[in-house]
């Protein structure tokens, strides 16, 4: 059909459309919130400059390689009805050589820095905040160690610190994986073990992060967020969330919440007695996260309602024991299920005007 | 040892008979209990190409899930099950049912066997993989399909079921499936050994086996030692989920990580296992397509068993992340950086070898040259998460799902491909469409590339694996929806080949050397009959067929022989006429028999029900016993050439000019 000047040009331009195809895909639009392309810290960033000349290097050798497996397929193709007598070469021991020293040479030269950034990722820096994460199913507690704040979800740090964490999953739990990719590569939470990781944020910003290691049904919702903020306003939230629950609030918690509906067999609220279990997510300062149900909803009355309502419908969690379960299926009605979340969302809330569905 | 005089003037003792022996040689029954290699590879090949369509159609359903963010057509149940399932289909019931198929059929041909070692086996073999399947996809059916990903982590699946960490009994089906498919596999494993190893035609030394047989034998050597660890780690998943025990469990001592090492001490041995049939598959169709030898045999074949030893050394690097400490890490890392080395030798050969020769670029060809370029682009980025602290960032995103397509689909599917338009006019006597083939080709390319190409960004723009939907805002839906139209024309490309393979029942009868091979299956009819060769031929070089057909002149230019290159229909129509066929190992039911004990005890297991159980352990015990009692021929074909206790006539000698074959070692019971 076509001849071999012809049959050059097309593999050529398909060549070029694949790659244009390729390059694309690969420099369109993407995020800036949970992207290891983006680091925004110091560690991310020295896992990028490690990668970024490697994966140069084997892009090329990729092309060479694409390009050199077209290109003999073409250059020596027979013609039809031609019947050529290729040389009969069985090797040639100099080039086998060759070819098997260079890339030798190649990886050889890529492990020197391999190794010594995974030593330089594993040393704990000093004067760092620490903090202990636990992964549960399906939602992640965070236990400032030395400010005595349990929280959830979301994580607030300063900026231009180090952040020592204990990444760890409970014992009779399942292994999870904590990943902040704008700010470090992951660390699997492991039962019965505690494995160290370190952040650091260079500026002020909001970081996202998910599990990253099949934890069951709820896997794909297990997210987190970060928020770096200046040390003052670090400090600031420090304080908001060292406080105890409001003496005024704590009767709405141990009638309603404890007596009445046994949210407290789960949820802590510091300051009422009692209330310190650790199975679900500490509820003392709900309102001032911006997200619930591990980074699924928006923290506002509607969703919160429907969570309280009928958490089951709202994150699939199976036969799990210990998940939260239906309200609605114990006789809750949706006008308690609302009067909880209000609750919840402007009574737990430092400022609840940042709330507009507090009044 | 009886000598053979001994076994001759030995009576044949009367053997106890519950069921008479199967004597069919045509018609469904032949097939049902055949032990001809030929047989079981056609069975293990069509089976394992309807699991194929399965997986791919749960690859379809994923995609269609993760076409849009927030998306419901899978709920989160259903979408991991399905994930689950694909892994565990390709990787169990695809990868290494093909590469039994190809070794089946070709392992024997290729090194001048009449069959395999242990013919009954290798039928068992087969129906402990099609039963093994089965059993898996029942699961469905019985409360739910396995749902912990293909590789099944403590303490997930290892929890009992009552803790509801996953729903349904799908742990418990997978590990005891995977048991039972092991069984098969490594019985599959020991013939290929042997049969490498014992059954080559005279002349024919280790230096001048095929290729593909070598692969298959550092295969099958990994295949036995590897599938051990894991069958140990399953069996304590199976105890801490079913009998209160603790092996993975923290919370009284137990230890969640050594399931990991247990399972990719196995695991990674066994993505080479599904590899390097492929390569050798590939080694075969290179040379036969551009007229010139394999560029450094020996170098390949070198890199081959390389590969297969470095295999054992890097497992942990799955583990990257699991906090097995820096001192390991970087171990495993660099072990991982140094099996690229003989995998990329293999490429520059390969090219090597097509550089300077007289290429047609046939269908065949297309898949072995498309082998190349994607395998290359799998392996490149496998060495991207060699740099471990980068792997940190790629673990458990679909950058590892890019990767490991593209050598397994960009590899070794187009390497299988490759090896179907290939050797189908050796198998079914007809050559398959060329057109069609071509077609097929180019979808699946544009198809396969367009869907895992995206999946490298993807990754490391953040998006994890097993994650059954993903939130708007995070400008994954893009790529996404590139990856499912891809899907799709790889669904296209797929629907063509079984169009062209059924269309290939139509075409005019294929001859026995339509390529101008270089190897002995060549030499025989298409397809052969069950002897494989009226008279086992004597090697003297490596690509024996190729050099009986031309030689060398000085300058190295091939000089066509007189004709001589026997393809030996004179020798089979004398024996036809004759009536004395070759002895061949009769077929058998008790394969089939003790292989039903197999899933038997395993729907005992899976629901712990002792009745079952005992079932199964009967029928199996009876099947055992049977098969022991059988010998590997039924001696009423007309005895005299001293069949002992064991039969034992598949081993070759090349007798001078007479057709029938001689016992050379007759020891016990196959």
């Amino acid at each position: 059909m076509f001849d071999r000047t012809q049959r050059r040009r097309w593999a050529r331009t398909a060549a070029g459309v694949l790659l244009a195809g390729a390059a694309l895909a690969g420099c369109s639009d993407s995020n800036d919130q949970q992207n290891s392309l983006k680091p925004e810290g110091p560690y991310a960033q020295q896992i990028l400059d490690l990668f970024t000349p490697f994966f140069w290097i084997g892009t090329i050798i990729g092309i060479g390689v694409v390009v050199a497996t077209i290109y003999v397929a073409l250059r020596f193709r027979e013609k039809p009805g031609e019947e050529r007598n290729p040389k009969q070469t069985h090797g040639n021991t100099a080039l086998e050589v060759g070819w098997t020293i260079v890339p030798a040479l190649i990886l050889a030269i890529m492990a020197v820095p391999t190794v010594a950034t995974i030593f330089d990722l594993a040393e704990e820096p000093e004067n760092a905040i620490e903090i202990t994460v636990t992964g549960k199913q399906w939602w992640w507690e965070y236990e400032y160690v030395d400010e005595g704040i349990i929280t959830a979800n979301e994580l607030h740090i300063p900026e231009d610190r180090d952040i020592a964490l204990n990444i760890q999953s409970p014992p009779d739990g399942v292994i999870h994986s904590f990943w902040i990719p704008n700010l470090n590569g992951k660390k699997d939470a492991v039962p019965g073990r505690s494995e160290f990781l370190k952040i650091k944020a260079d500026d002020v910003g909001e970081f996202l992060g998910q599990c990253a290691e099949y934890c069951g049904l709820s896997h794909a919702n297990m997210r987190t967020r970060v928020f770096v903020e200046s040390e003052e306003d670090y400090e600031k939230w420090v304080e908001e969330q060292q406080a105890s629950l409001a003496a005024a609030d704590v009767p709405f918690v141990e009638e309603t919440l404890a007596t009445k509906w046994a949210c407290t067999s789960c949820h802590a609220f510091t300051g009422v007695v009692g209330a310190e279990s650790r199975t679900g997510p500490n509820l003392t300062h709900l309102g001032d996260r911006t997200t619930f149900a591990s980074g699924m909803y928006d923290m506002n009355l509607e969703n919160l309602t429907e969570w309280v309502y009928d958490a089951p419908e709202q994150k699939p969690a199976g036969p799990l024991k210990n998940w939260m379960p239906s309200f609605k299926d114990k006789g809750m009605t949706k006008e308690e299920a609302e009067e909880i979340a209000h609750f919840l969302l402007c009574d737990t809330a430092t400022d609840p005007t940042v709330h507009p569905d507090c009044e | 040892m009886t000598t053979v005089e001994e076994a001759v003037t030995q009576a044949p003792v009367e053997r106890a008979r519950i069921v008479g022996r199967p004597t069919s040689s045509t018609g469904f029954w032949s097939w049902f209990t055949t032990v001809d290699h030929k047989k079981i590879a056609i069975m293990y090949g069509t089976t394992a190409i309807f699991f194929f369509l399965v997986g791919g159609v749960e690859a379809l359903l994923i995609r269609i899930q993760l076409a849009s963010p927030n998306n419901s057509f899978l709920d989160a149940n259903q979408y991991n099950q399905m994930f689950t399932m694909h892994g565990t289909t390709m990787v169990f019931l695809m990868g290494m049912p093909i590469a039994a198929a190809f070794g089946n059929y070709f392992l024997p041909l290729m090194v001048g066997a009449r069959d395999v070692a242990f013919p009954r086996l290798n039928m068992l073999g087969y129906w402990i993989f099609l039963f093994g399947g089965i059993f898996l996809y029942s699961s469905f059916l019985l409360g739910g399909a396995p749902n912990g990903g293909w590789v099944n982590y403590a303490p997930i699946n290892s929890t009992p079921m009552a803790d509801g960490f996953l729903p349904g009994r799908g742990p418990d089906f997978w590990a005891v499936g995977i048991i039972m498919l092991g069984i098969g596999s490594v019985a599959t494993a020991v013939n290929f050994i042997v049969t490498a190893l014992n059954m080559r035609a005279p002349g024919m030394t280790l230096m001048r086996m095929p290729v593909f047989v070598w692969m298959m034998l550092v295969v099958a050597f990994l295949t036995l030692f590897a599938m051990p660890p894991v069958t140990a780690a399953l069996i304590q998943v199976y105890i801490d989920r079913n009998f209160d025990g603790n092996f993975f469990n923290a919370a009284m001592g137990g230890e969640p990580i050594l399931y990991q090492h247990l399972f990719w001490i196995f695991g990674h041995p066994e993505v080479y296992i599904l590899i390097l049939p492929g390569m050798g598959i590939v080694s075969e169709i290179l040379p036969v397509f551009s007229r010139k030898p394999l560029f450094g045999y020996a170098v390949v074949v070198f890199s081959g068993i390389a590969i297969g030893f470095l295999g054992w050394g890097v497992w942990a690097h799955h583990m990257f992340t699991s906090g097995i400490g820096p001192v390991a890490v970087a171990a495993f890392g660099l072990s991982t950086m140094l099996i690229a080395v003989p995998t990329g030798v293999k490429i520059f050969n390969w090219l090597g070898t097509v550089w300077g020769g007289a290429v047609r670029l046939r269908t065949p060809m297309l898949f072995a040259l498309g082998f190349i370029a994607q395998f290359t682009i799998g392996g490149l980025s496998g060495v991207m998460h060699a740099i471990v602290p980068a792997d940190t960032q790629q673990h458990d995103t679909y950058f590892v799902v890019a990767h490991f397509h593209y050598v397994l689909f960009g590899g070794l599917v187009f390497a299988l491909f490759g090896g179907f338009y290939y050797w189908w006019p050796k198998i079914f006597g007809r050559m398959m469409n060329e057109k069609l083939g071509k077609v097929q080709f180019w979808l699946l390319v544009i198809g396969f590339n367009l869907t895992f190409f995206p999946m490298h960004f993807l990754g490391l723009e953040g998006q994890p694996r097993r994650t059954y939907t993903y939130d708007e805002g995070l400008q994954w839906e893009g790529l996404n929806q590139l990856a499912t139209l891809g899907s799709f024309t790889i669904a296209l490309a797929f629907l063509v080949f079984l169009v062209n393979a059924f269309m290939s029942r139509y075409s005019p009868p294929a001859p026995s050397d339509p390529w101008d091979g270089r190897t002995i299956e060549w030499m025989t009819p298409s397809p052969p009959p069950e002897y494989n060769f009226a008279q086992v031929p004597v090697i003297e070089h490596r690509d024996e067929f190729w050099h009986r057909k031309y030689t060398e002149d000085d300058e190295g230019r091939l000089l066509r022989l007189p004709a001589g290159a026997a393809v030996d229909t004179e020798e089979h129509e004398h024996l036809e006429a004759d009536g004395h066929g070759i002895h061949m190992p009769s077929p058998s039911y008790w394969p089939f028999v003790f292989a039903l004990a197999l899933p038997i005890l395993g729907y005992g297991f899976v629901f712990k029900n002792w009745y079952i159980l005992a079932a199964g352990v009967v029928v199996g015990f009876f099947g055992l016993v049977a098969w022991a009692l059988e010998p590997a021929t039924a001696e009423d074909e007309g005895d005299d050439s001293g069949a002992g206790p064991g039969g034992g006539h598949l081993a070759s000698a090349a007798v001078e000019g007479g057709a029938r074959s001689r016992p050379i070692v007759d020891e016990g019971v196959h």
